[in-house]
């Protein structure tokens, strides 16, 4: 926070203060936050990094809002974990996972929540709200929870039941909207206008919020001893956080704390079901046609990606690829990734693993190359999409011939 | 021909913090265009230097986006709501 110059129309440039602003007043671009890069470099180093919490936190002072005091569940410092078995299906070398279903609500949502209710908390703020696909609903109404603070949590009436109760469980309104993921992001960008006193994450104070998910780049860096990844997929909604990972790896070779160049070629993923960011990629457009989205990847079912764009600048740039993977190659992705890994993800990370399995097929993401595939969120989120495919081997009575009878344990037991 | 439009935050400054402003017109275009005579400025935030709604700028008809209508030329019938919402939000 210290560090924060103030904001800044990522169009035309035009400054704004640190208030809670998202859109440029003149030209409706995203507003950016400003760092002093210089002073940021003068002040950190690795090692006051390393000696900081196992959170998110642990980067404040690359972050929009003060560490201390902060509305903390415990987000970040996830598990980066070598994927041998996996890399070794896809024709791999060299992979690693960011299983970011580790995280207290179970999915990367609670580093840009922690870090907008903190900014929220410092505006003055008494409510939070959120439009969301699930889990920043779960998250949302968690640190609401924690902070003390009223919640209003507004999600598409068909979401997974697993996400609606896990929101439900920590009070505050949650208010299910007959509608997509857009419907709801439209209303709730109307009631910011109606209820300026509100906090929501992912409108007026969306600026703070897309800067937690730069936690993960730092993350990954970090654990890979301040280095920078070849290669990363990453899954794509609203693109914010795909862009903010990118953002991430800049930042550090800027402010020295990098060995290396950010040199990080970044690939996205979405479902075939809402891919229009993939859509465009493919069609070589620079911007975004919506969709209306029909897919099991709830958590991805943005038709109208607000960074989309952006997302696309980011790929290309860097040398990238966005795949789409179909619903029955998300639910292969979910079952890869569970049975070689022992990480059960939500569809996105089906997603992610399908779309990191087609770009490894077909050259993009290349065997010699350091490759970190996000997972996103945990599998418990969204029982349903594998609840058909996968179940008991055999259930049968408690006795040995029963046992003996159903399961063929040639060759399992020695 | 009467229409409801919906002003955000942003641009209320042009309506006397009005949150809702009535014009006539028939399509989006006019609308909006109704809007700029009404309320001087509007018209160079919503549109760019080539005439085009910015790309940051989202219009919907009766909560449609008019990017599944007929764009800017979507018919505007009257008593519906126009709404005029910043892109940037959401995800």
């Amino acid at each position: 926070m210290p560090f924060v110059d103030g904001l800044r129309c990522r169009e035309c440039g035009r400054a704004y203060p640190a208030e809670a602003l998202h859109v440029c007043e003149f030209c409706f671009g995203p507003l950016e936050v400003a760092y002093d890069y210089e002073a940021i470099a003068a002040a950190v180093t690795r090692e006051s990094i390393a000696a900081g919490p196992p959170t998110i936190w642990r980067y404040a002072a690359l972050l929009p809002a003060e560490a201390e005091g902060a509305v903390d569940l415990g987000a970040g410092w996830t598990p980066l974990v070598r994927a041998d078995r996996l890399a070794a299906e896809l024709g791999l070398g060299e992979l690693w996972l960011k299983n970011d279903t580790m995280n207290p609500t179970g999915s990367f949502k609670d580093r840009v929540t922690s870090v907008a209710l903190t900014k929220a908390r410092e505006l003055g703020f008494k409510v939070a709200a959120c439009a969301s696909t699930g889990n920043l609903a779960n998250s949302v109404a968690a640190h609401a929870a924690r902070a003390g603070m009223r919640s209003y949590v507004f999600i598409p009436s068909d979401l997974e039941q697993q996400k609606i109760i896990t929101t439900a469980v920590y009070g505050g309104n949650l208010i299910a909207i007959d509608g997509t993921y857009d419907d709801v992001n439209r209303l709730c960008a109307e009631l910011t206008s109606e209820h300026p006193s509100w906090a929501f994450v992912n409108v007026n104070v969306r600026t703070y919020y897309a800067e937690g998910s730069k936690t993960l780049a730092f993350e990954v860096a970090e654990q890979l001893g301040w280095r920078a990844p070849d290669h990363v997929v990453v899954p794509i909604a609203s693109g914010s956080q795909l862009t903010k990972i990118h953002k991430g790896f800049k930042e550090l070779e800027l402010t020295g704390l990098l060995h290396g160049e950010a040199h990080t070629r970044v690939s996205g993923a979405q479902a075939a079901g809402c891919g229009p960011v993939a859509t465009a990629f493919a069609e070589g457009h620079d911007f975004v046609r919506p969709v209306r989205p029909n897919t099991i990847a709830k958590s991805l079912a943005i038709g109208n990606p607000a960074d989309g764009p952006y997302a696309l600048d980011v790929v290309r740039s860097t040398g990238g690829a966005i795949g789409a993977v179909t619903d029955a190659e998300i639910v292969d992705g979910i079952r890869l990734l569970a049975q070689t890994e022992g990480i059960f993800a939500e569809t996105a990370g089906g997603v992610t693993i399908a779309t990191l399995g087609k770009l490894a097929a077909s050259g993009v993401v290349r065997r010699d190359e350091r490759v970190v595939a996000f997972i996103t969120g945990n599998g418990l989120k969204t029982l349903d999409a594998v609840a058909g495919v996968v179940g008991p081997t055999a259930t049968i009575k408690p006795t040995l011939e029963a046992f003996a009878a159903a399961v063929d344990t040639e060759g399992h037991l020695s | 021909m009467t229409a409801t439009v919906r002003i955000p935050t942003q641009l209320r400054s042009l309506t006397g913090g009005a949150g809702e402003v009535a014009v006539a017109g028939e399509t989006v275009a006019e609308v909006l265009k109704q809007l700029d005579a009404a309320h001087p400025g509007m018209g160079e935030r919503l549109f760019d230097e080539t005439g085009r709604l910015r790309r940051f700028v989202n219009v919907f008809v009766a909560d449609e986006d008019i990017r599944f209508l007929d764009g800017i030329d979507t018919p505007v019938a009257p008593g519906q709501t126009v709404s005029i919402i910043p892109a940037v939000a959401g995800g």
